[in-house]
């Protein structure tokens, strides 16, 4: 079959023979970020998450016919929703999975409601997602902007350093984690001492950072993401304000931009993650195969949309359906045990519903190698991590 | 104590010394655009990919080589400015005859390939780059804690900035430069290679941002993207100094980044936009910048 795409569109066919004539075609579209600030937590490895996850699945010995696309969205709405539409309409896609950023992502799983498809999002943050925005067939699976906040805020807080400073990316996205930070910070017993905004994208945090200094909060509370986030860490260890008794805190921090500071700058930051390639060994051996094929280790990301895609392969099995609030139902319906994110569910509003894990990152000496980097501090049980689905603002999933 | 504005003066003393340290940034690089705009009459649009080839070839040099920072602070220019010399001598030696957007688009191109090509291999996040040790620690000022590095930087800046103003403006060669732009065929009578010369002009421009790019290694996030970041502030600098003018660019460079600096404390989110602001008012005002000759 000739498949015309989009020339920015980059097909990635999984080669399967034609089977017998009962064997099902499944499409699956990875649509994320492919040369852009997220192109390498999301990007080429979430397609090769993917792949894993069908090969691993095993879905040539079940007569599922599994082809994985891909595009580049750019980070922007009207772009993600073009590919979205053609691939439902046009190129027979059956699920689209990452879609980082969330004003994409919450584009797309419009789409996809509309076209009774499934979205599987790993890579945005947003609450908003499984909230007043939600739709039946979203399933949002690796990490929101609350989870990230109740372990960072939450913990960072309770172990005594209660007096917070915020430097916050200025738009949406930065408000709505300083926000919901400054909640649990003060839910914690925490004091929010002041706050600042700086423009996005910024290069030189100096001034900003000198003014958290004088602000003499215990903690400086990074609500801005990638590189942002890198250059107000480097920065700050530049002035010596982690020397002189101040603390960092990621609110949004991946592994890739943990290995592009080094642990010699990073080192002590505390931050939330929904998986680390080296937690167990499960996570070991997965991720080893991951980095033999793509070259680098996973992101918690990538791991999601591996095991999303693991899910729902699963649901596409048992129903013998790609219809979205059929296969949405039985996910739901079904809790997961799985390598990477271990035992876990699917909320009625879309939420994953899995344990998120506290990590600091390693000194130059513990850290044995460039991604050697974090040691497990405490685990959050996934009920406590994320918003209840009360009082979240999801129509659907509150009614009846 | 005196308060301006609800500021202490400690904080307004710090924040005008980290505004002439971010400043030494700008005026080295809007140096280089100047310097190339005002001799060759091409618009470097490339500029920020050359400041980051120039943060890269330093930690390839490290990474690869082990060659440490202060050689590399001799090596990247040179390496970078290498790379200058072969773009002219291939490309923009057949757009000096043609429209100025000519030789913006042709270097536009070039800095999107640089910058893909970089991205494919080194990917988007950065890489690490560390303080020489030498340089590592700092000063406590009383008003504030200054970085020993962010020192350097500034010293080094203001010498490269003043020597380049001296061999382009004071020197002999310098005089013939200024020459060959006014004359090329006059020049070149007198028995002067102008086409090398003006070859080694945009390889000198491009080794200044090469030079830009292994001082803000250190302190920066070394990634594909931290040149276009910065270009079009530093093409904003170039156009309030007066586009060509070399004293024009090195003074509004250091000038603008302490507004900026001052901007951050009382204003923060209008940091990013000041010097556009400040830009329209100039223009309006005196449209060939504010060290401009009006020709």
């Amino acid at each position: 079959m000739k498949k015309t795409v989009l020339g920015a569109l980059t097909v990635a066919s999984f080669g399967l023979p034609a089977m017998a004539q009962d064997s099902m075609d499944v499409t699956l579209g990875v649509l994320n970020d492919r040369s852009g600030v997220y192109a390498d937590l999301s990007g080429e490895g979430s397609v090769v998450a993917a792949r894993m996850a069908v090969a691993d699945f095993g879905a040539a010995d079940k007569s599922m016919n599994v082809e994985v696309i891909s595009a580049d969205h750019q980070n922007k709405p009207d772009i993600a929703s073009n590919i979205a539409r053609q691939w439902y309409d046009q190129d027979g896609v059956d699920a689209i999975l990452d879609v980082p950023t969330s004003s994409t992502a919450l584009a797309v799983a419009d789409i996809t409601a509309q076209a009774n498809k499934i979205l599987i999002d790993s890579g945005a943050g947003s609450t908003q997602l499984t909230g007043e925005q939600c739709q039946p067939t979203t399933i949002h699976w690796t990490y929101d902007t609350a989870a990230l906040a109740k372990g960072t805020g939450g913990a960072v807080t309770e172990r005594g350093d209660t007096k917070w400073f915020f430097l916050t990316a200025d738009y949406a996205f930065g408000h709505s984690l300083e926000e919901e930070t400054m909640k649990i910070v003060e839910e914690s017993g925490g004091e929010v001492v002041g706050s600042l905004r700086h423009p996005f994208p910024a290069t030189d945090f100096s001034s900003f950072l000198l003014q958290a200094q004088a602000s003499g909060a215990d903690v400086i509370g990074l609500a801005n993401a990638g590189g942002d986030t890198v250059n107000a860490i480097k920065q700050a260890a530049e002035f010596g304000i982690t020397q002189s008794g101040q603390s960092l805190a990621a609110l949004l921090m991946f592994i890739t931009d943990v290995h592009a500071l080094g642990a010699e700058t990073a080192q002590g930051l505390v931050l939330t993650e929904a998986f680390y390639w080296d937690h167990d060994d499960e996570t070991r051996e997965w991720s080893a195969r991951f980095e033999e094929e793509f070259g680098s280790k996973p992101t918690m990301v990538h791991a999601g949309v591996y095991s999303g895609t693991m899910h729902y392969l699963a649901a596409v099995e048992a129903t013998g359906s790609t219809d979205g609030d059929v296969v949405a139902e039985w996910m739901k319906a079904n809790e997961f045990d799985d390598p990477l994110f271990g035992e876990g569910y699917v909320r009625k509003d879309g939420r994953v519903i899995h344990d998120m894990h506290l990590y600091e990152v390693k000194t130059p000496d513990e850290s044995t190698g460039e991604w050697d980097l974090y040691k497990h501090v405490s685990t959050i049980p996934g009920e406590e991590a994320f918003l209840p689905m009360e009082g979240s603002g999801c129509a659907f999933a509150n009614e009846g | 104590m005196f308060e301006l504005l609800g500021i202490p003066p400690q904080v307004l003393m710090g924040q005008l010394l980290l505004g002439l340290i971010n400043g030494s940034f700008y005026a080295v690089l809007s140096l280089g655009l100047a310097v190339i705009f005002g001799l060759l009459n091409i618009i470097n649009f490339s500029h920020g990919a050359q400041y980051m080839l120039g943060a890269f070839v330093a930690w390839m040099l490290l990474e690869y080589l082990g060659i440490n920072y202060w050689w590399a602070l001799i090596l990247v220019p040179v390496i970078v400015g290498a790379t200058g010399v072969v773009l002219e001598k291939l490309a923009l030696r057949r757009l000096y005859h043609l429209d100025h957007l000519y030789g913006l688009l042709l270097t536009f191109g070039v800095a999107l390939i640089i910058q893909g090509l970089f991205r494919n291999y080194y990917g988007i996040s950065g890489l690490p780059y560390s303080i020489p040790s030498q340089l590592s620690g700092g000063q406590n000022l009383g008003f504030m804690f200054l970085p020993n590095y962010r020192g350097w930087v500034v010293v080094a800046s203001v010498v490269v900035c003043f020597g380049t103003w001296f061999v382009i403006e004071k020197t002999r060669l310098g005089a013939y430069l200024r020459a060959a732009t006014e004359n090329p065929t006059l020049v070149g009578a007198f028995g002067i290679n102008v086409p090398l010369m003006i070859m080694l002009t945009y390889g000198f421009g491009v080794a200044l941002a090469g030079f830009a790019g292994v001082l803000a290694a250190p302190i920066y996030s070394v990634n594909p993207n931290m040149g276009a970041d910065l270009i079009i502030v530093v093409f904003a600098v170039v156009v309030i100094g007066g586009m060509g003018s070399i004293m024009g660019a090195i003074v509004t460079g250091f000038g603008l980044g302490v507004i900026e600096g001052l901007t951050k404390v009382f204003y923060p989110a209008g940091s990013a936009v000041v010097i556009f602001v400040i830009m329209a008012i100039v223009l309006m005002i005196k449209p060939e910048g504010l060290f401009g000759r009006n020709n």
